[in-house]
């Protein structure tokens, strides 16, 4: 058994606004395993990225009531110090975005940037340089040697976000999270740079926290998945079961949303309704307002996790029983 | 079928000069010589990666920007020539709608002021197109009551009905639809592309679909159109160019887009490398040349010609793929 490299449990994050919280976050769990692609999809507004950006303790200090657990390697980032979590961050944990452009100092070359992060180590100017150069070989960027002269500007989206990763990969870190990666690129660099996050993962044994949108990465690239709704996950577990074998109804709903077919083969499948703002907790599920097989109890009750098999888990009354697949959206 | 536009060599370059003294007179061949044409009723899908020219193309349609050679035919009106009062009338049987419908409502107008707003300038009078404000907007299922409604306190999926209901207020013949759904999550882009079914089946119009996603142009069109800096590469329709590519670089990038299923991850593909760099001043050859694996010196010599491979199917290549 291999032993998890970060445990989040029971997370809750919820937003001081004017009259009251807003519950961002609720009730989160996963575990991370070294070497693993793990993905947290879900549409926007439910809490994907406030669960990354509380990992690396990026939110605005004031605003944010965090509850619950963050484990890595088994201890709780949660109760370090601000000078220790900067240790932590880089070293033990990196990050990439989705916009690199707004990450790199447009007035240092990319070469320098990437040096400077060596230098922390403790690596004279010169051979920070040459790793710099090395690692940009690394992540496939053409002429390395001459793009580590070039500014942000003079490069490509695609380009930036190689500077990104080399600059990630400096520090060598166990655990990478990637908040839309790929987002702002068309398909082709897309493809690259998740061969490159792939290619990570087998050489380094990184492990990759990859938050998304797109269930194509997801579908391309993931070993697990955690599908998020209104600041809770309710459906995770192995890919290849999820996409196969939805339990949630919300996840079924999407799958049958996700174009995969021509016109011809008919229309595809909505969720009527809108995702809520869940500003008091009230017991009852979250997603009951828009789901087709909601009953009294769904909207009275919170449904408690059920665990469908040793990884897949979903938070859900009707789970494990299957779910009529032939109904439609009522 | 009547073919709804006809594009015959159409050409849009830009000139960039920096300076007066400058004499160097590059050129940006953002469209080079493209043809194809969209019949009446018929969705077409322009798919390429950014700067491949498909924008430009658009708003040469939507004469936003006049084309600088070669012809285009738009519901039998040539546009190179085209008076003023050709293409007021132009302008009422084409309507778009772009990608982010937040920046392109005016904030400080209501739903119902910016739906009728076409229909003001183009002379309705104001009884009129209050009703037919409410007639759109019933089309695009949105309730009444949001015609008092601002565009802060709509989601992005309402935003994107409000603007196409705005762009069926003219009853236009033919919808530039650029990137309609790329800034919607998964389940809002779904109602958002079976209402655009529903509409263009029920009023038999011709789309044209700019988009990057692949799945979703698989999707909705009829046809595809394949652009690379500028050239059209390959054209036909969907189940032939998504299934049987004849162009490496439509080959590329239907390999590269990510598929929807985790069980054909180990699938056969070739990833392209690099990226397709600048469009200034490129010489005569096929623009793909440098990324191309079968590219020989007949390719960086001269412009390949379109080859027809039946099945209405066309490709710009030297060495089309079998």
């Amino acid at each position: 058994m291999k032993e998890t490299l970060l445990s989040l449990e029971h997370l809750s994050i919820d937003y001081k606004i004017k009259g009251g919280y807003l519950s961002a976050v609720h009730d989160v769990s996963m575990d991370l395993y070294p070497g693993e692609i793990f993905a947290v999809v879900g549409e926007s507004g439910c809490g994907k990225s406030t669960v990354a950006h509380s990992i690396m303790r990026l939110l605005s200090g004031g605003n944010a009531k965090i509850e619950g657990k963050i484990l890595f390697e088994g201890w709780d980032l949660r109760n370090y110090t601000e000078k220790e979590m900067e240790a932590v961050r880089g070293r033990e944990i990196g990050m990439i975005f989705q916009n690199p452009l707004d990450s790199l100092n447009p007035v240092y070359t990319v070469g320098n940037q990437v040096s400077e992060a060596i230098m922390l180590d403790r690596v004279e100017k010169q051979e920070a340089m040459k790793r710099a150069i090395a690692l940009f070989q690394d992540v496939k960027m053409p002429d390395a040697g001459e793009r580590a002269n070039s500014f942000p500007h003079e490069l490509s989206g695609g380009m930036r976000q190689r500077v990104m990763i080399a600059m990630m990969l400096s520090r060598d870190p166990r655990l990478l999270i990637a908040d839309e990666p790929t987002t702002a690129l068309d398909v082709t660099i897309e493809a690259q740079i998740l061969e490159i996050i792939k290619e990570l993962k087998q050489t380094h044994n990184t492990a990759i926290l990859m938050i998304t949108h797109n269930f194509g990465l997801v579908a391309e690239a993931a070993d697990k998945i955690a599908v998020m709704y209104a600041g809770e996950v309710v459906e995770s577990g192995d890919v290849f079961e999820i996409f196969e074998r939805p339990m949630h109804p919300y996840t079924k709903l999407l799958m049958q949303a996700l174009p995969r077919k021509t016109k011809k083969e008919g229309r595809l499948q909505t969720i009527d309704g809108s995702v809520p703002r869940i500003l008091d907790k009230k017991p009852g599920c979250r997603f009951a307002n828009r789901c087709p097989y909601a009953t009294e109890t769904c909207r009275t009750q919170t449904p408690a996790v059920a665990q469908i098999s040793e990884t897949h888990r979903c938070r859900c009354f009707l789970a494990p029983d299957e779910i009529p697949s032939d109904r439609k959206g009522a | 079928m009547a073919k709804m536009v006809e594009l015959d060599q159409m050409e849009k370059h830009f000139r960039i000069s920096k300076g007066m003294f400058d004499t160097s007179r590059q050129v940006v061949r953002a469209v080079d010589r493209v043809s194809f044409s969209i019949e009446e009723g018929e969705v077409v899908g322009l798919v390429g990666e950014s700067g491949s020219g498909k924008t430009t193309l658009a708003r040469v349609l939507l004469s936003l920007t006049k084309m600088t050679g070669g012809k285009a035919m738009i519901d039998g009106v040539d546009l190179s020539k085209a008076t003023k009062k050709d293409l007021k009338k132009l302008h009422q049987e084409i309507a778009v709608v772009f990608q982010d419908p937040a920046s392109n409502l005016n904030p400080r107008q209501t739903v119902e002021s910016s739906i009728m707003r076409p229909m003001v300038i183009h002379g309705v009078p104001r009884s009129e197109a209050r009703r037919k404000a409410k007639e759109v907007l019933d089309m695009v299922k949105m309730d009444q009551r949001y015609l008092d409604s601002y565009p802060h306190q709509l989601s992005g999926g309402q935003l994107q009905r409000i603007a196409i209901a705005r762009a069926l207020a003219l009853s236009p013949k033919i919808m530039i639809l650029d990137e309609p759904t790329s800034a919607l999550d998964v389940s809002v882009q779904a109602q958002i592309l079976n209402l655009l079914l529903d509409l263009q089946e029920k009023m038999h119009l011709t789309y044209l679909v700019i988009t990057h996603d692949l799945n979703v142009i698989r999707y909705i069109s009829d046809k595809i159109a394949v652009m690379y800096l500028g050239k059209l590469v390959e054209f036909g329709p969907t189940e032939e160019v998504t299934e049987h590519p004849k162009h490496p670089y439509t080959k590329g990038l239907m390999d590269a887009a990510p598929i929807l299923d985790p069980r054909l991850r180990g699938r056969a593909k070739e990833l392209m490398k690099g990226d397709p760099g600048s469009l200034i001043n490129l010489g005569t050859g096929c623009r793909f040349y440098s990324r191309c694996k079968y590219a020989t010196a007949e390719c960086e010599k001269e412009d390949p010609k379109i080859l027809n491979v039946g099945f209405g199917h066309q490709v710009s290549c030297v060495h089309p793929l079998q």
